[in-house]
């Protein structure tokens, strides 16, 4: 029984997971950019939304509401203005400008905010939970994984029914061509990037709201996210919810044997399924 | 007609000469030295270090590495357990942290080998967190928290005492000198050693097998086997650095001991701001970096915000980096690798 609603709560948290890794899997594959910044971003929008909730006095979902155009509009800049101009065949530079990225982000919230933890209130929510019958499961849990569920589900949707989605999938597949046929890819690639930061906002409402957060816990949630992506395998959004599953599970149960084997027992995982799988789960893709 | 190939440069040689001159210099520095300016010294060589070691694997061999942390880690924990454990005097139990480098190494490269591009990077990334987590569960050298080398270590390291009465120092001082000469040892033997691994044909293999593995295989280069060897060398030197850094610091913890921030996002900087493969790089990277933080220390972790942002615009604007931007000026280059063809009564230097 235990070991059924550890099972559980490792998927409900892979839903977490997967919202990580939703806006970093459609930025990779569609120009196969890794943003090393993706997890001080995440923060940075979590702050962002505290400030609207304590400043307006918002809910927090509102608040992320308020939150999403300012920062569909940073991503939008951020890929037009700096990464289209690094984006090329050589993997090294915008690498180190998302690591640079990353850093200046991780001093800047250190010095703003201090190193002192935060949380977005979210009132009773926080600690409502629900009879399944057999498991008990938080609210806030099964909110995360509804919305992870319904992002993911929207983005194919978005990928696969629409004129965006398409110039999507023909610029991931090869850019040059997709230019011939009247595609600028580096506007594609703009409000792909503007769209990547709608979902951080998503992430970064339920990464405040369910646990506390400072500057410095970014980049675990990248490695979270990447590996999600990772096992999924490029290009496939699906996946990229069943590696966060994967992750969240292998964490539970980790931690379940062993408390400090929590986080260890994740990045296992992935090794794993590396090793099994270099090209992951199911890879829609080619690199 | 006459033909000679050559790599030597009129600049190269007066960098030679400069290089002994400074070497000289380095070794008789602590005679008049403040005790300040050899701690600063220390840690500009053991970046350096770092930064020239990452510069060789990803700048020179396009293994874009983002866990070297991995490497400065262990050597550090396994100097440590040397010394706490076997009761090893901590200067030969560096080398330890040689050694464990070198055996994370094989693993780490087995498995990254297999990995392209940005996999690679957060592959050797995510290993270096898993070494961390696995390292923080061993008690005996402090768990996560960390622990301290004793005293009775590090009252009684070879060569203090000598080096206490050759110039009239206190203990402390004198084992800070004992420790930037060993810096100052690691830095030049590593870059010594770079140099002529570029000159040799295992560097041009190297910078082949970088610019398109499949035409260096197809002139027979064996790709793997020269990976392989840059990437344990690399390794080996990073788990000494790292050794040596734990040495001067005698306080460990995992999450300072195999921080992706300090040993691997700043090392990274120092390679690009100075220039990518390069070994001058480096070298002008390391002291914009520490003029950087000396002059801003007061102003709390702006500076490394500010390092963020002309990192970044580094590779926007000067991709090859500063030294990229003297070397196209004015042609410079300390350490040329590049073959030059002189014909002989034409040759001019």
């Amino acid at each position: 029984m235990i070991w059924l609603d550890t099972v559980v709560q490792g998927v409900l948290l892979g839903g977490l997971y997967a919202l990580f890794a939703a806006g970093l899997s459609l930025v990779f594959g569609i120009m196969r950019l890794v943003n090393l910044a993706h997890g001080d971003l995440i923060v940075a929008s979590a702050f962002l939304i505290l400030i609207v909730v304590e400043t307006l006095g918002l809910n927090p979902f509102l608040a992320a509401l308020v939150a999403a155009p300012a920062l569909f509009a940073l991503g939008w800049a951020l890929q037009r203005f700096v990464l289209n101009r690094v984006l090329g065949k050589d993997i090294l530079p915008p690498l180190l400008v998302t690591f640079g990225l990353s850093v200046a982000l991780q001093n800047g919230m250190l010095e703003l905010f201090s190193a002192d933890s935060q949380r977005i209130a979210a009132g009773p929510l926080e600690s409502a939970s629900i009879d399944l019958g057999i498991v008990t499961v938080g609210t806030m849990p099964l909110l995360t994984f509804a919305s992870a569920v319904l992002v993911i589900f929207l983005l194919n949707r978005l990928f696969y029914s629409t004129a965006l989605g398409r110039a999507f999938r023909a610029t991931s597949d090869d850019a040059v061509t997709a230019s011939l046929m009247g595609i600028n890819p580096k506007s594609v690639f703009a409000i792909a990037t503007g769209l990547a930061m709608v979902i951080v906002t998503i992430a970064a409402l339920y990464l405040g709201m369910r646990a506390n957060f400072d500057p410095s816990v970014g980049p675990a949630r990248l490695i979270y996210a990447f590996e999600a992506v990772i096992i999924g395998g490029l290009g496939s959004l699906w996946g990229t919810l069943i590696g966060g599953a994967i992750i969240g599970v292998a964490q539970t149960v980790g931690a379940q044997l062993n408390p400090e084997w929590q986080i260890l027992a994740g990045h296992l995982a992935f090794l794993v399924v590396l090793i099994l799988r270099p090209r992951g789960l199911f890879p829609r893709a080619v690199d | 007609m006459q033909v000679t190939v050559t790599t030597r440069t009129r600049s190269s040689s007066i960098a030679g000469y400069a290089a002994i001159a400074l070497i000289v210099i380095g070794l008789a520095l602590p005679a008049f030295a403040s005790r300040s300016l050899i701690q600063d010294l220390f840690f500009i060589l053991t970046m350096l270090t770092l930064a020239q070691l990452w510069n060789l694997i990803a700048g020179y061999g396009g293994m874009v590495s983002v866990g070297q942390q991995a490497f400065v880690g262990i050597g550090a924990y396994a100097m440590f357990a040397g010394v706490i454990l076997w009761g090893m005097d901590p200067v030969p139990a560096i080398l330890l942290g040689g050694v464990a480098g070198f055996l994370l190494a094989i693993p780490m490269a087995f498995f990254a080998f297999r990995l392209q591009g940005a996999y690679f990077a957060i592959g050797t990334w995510v290993i270096a967190e898993v070494t961390r987590l696995i390292i923080a569960q061993w008690k005996t050298l402090g768990g996560g928290t960390g622990t301290s080398l004793p005293r009775e270590a590090t009252s009684d390291i070879m060569g203090v005492e000598a080096i206490a009465q050759l110039f009239g120092l206190r203990d402390a001082a004198a084992r800070d000198v004992l420790a930037y000469w060993l810096a100052l040892l690691l830095a030049v033997g590593t870059m010594a050693a770079i140099y002529a691994l570029l000159r040799s044909r295992t560097g041009l293999a190297l910078a082949a097998v970088r610019d398109n593995d499949n035409a260096a295989q197809s002139v027979g280069v064996d790709a793997r086997r020269v990976k392989w060897m840059v990437f344990l060398a690399a390794a080996t030197m990073t788990g000494l650095v790292g050794a040596l850094i734990y040495v001067q610091t005698a306080r460990i913890s995992p999450d300072a001991a195999f921080s992706v921030t300090t040993w691997t996002a700043y090392v990274i900087f120092i390679a690009v701001i100075g220039g990518i493969g390069r070994l001058e790089g480096p070298i002008l990277g390391v002291l914009v970096f520490w003029g950087l933080q000396t002059a801003f220390s007061d102003y709390g972790s702006w500076y490394l915000l500010a390092l963020g942002l002309i990192a970044i615009a580094v590779m926007l604007l000067a991709p090859r980096g500063l030294w990229g931007l003297i070397a196209d000026r004015w042609g410079i280059a300390l350490f040329p690798v590049q073959r030059r063809l002189i014909l002989e009564g034409t040759r001019h230097g």
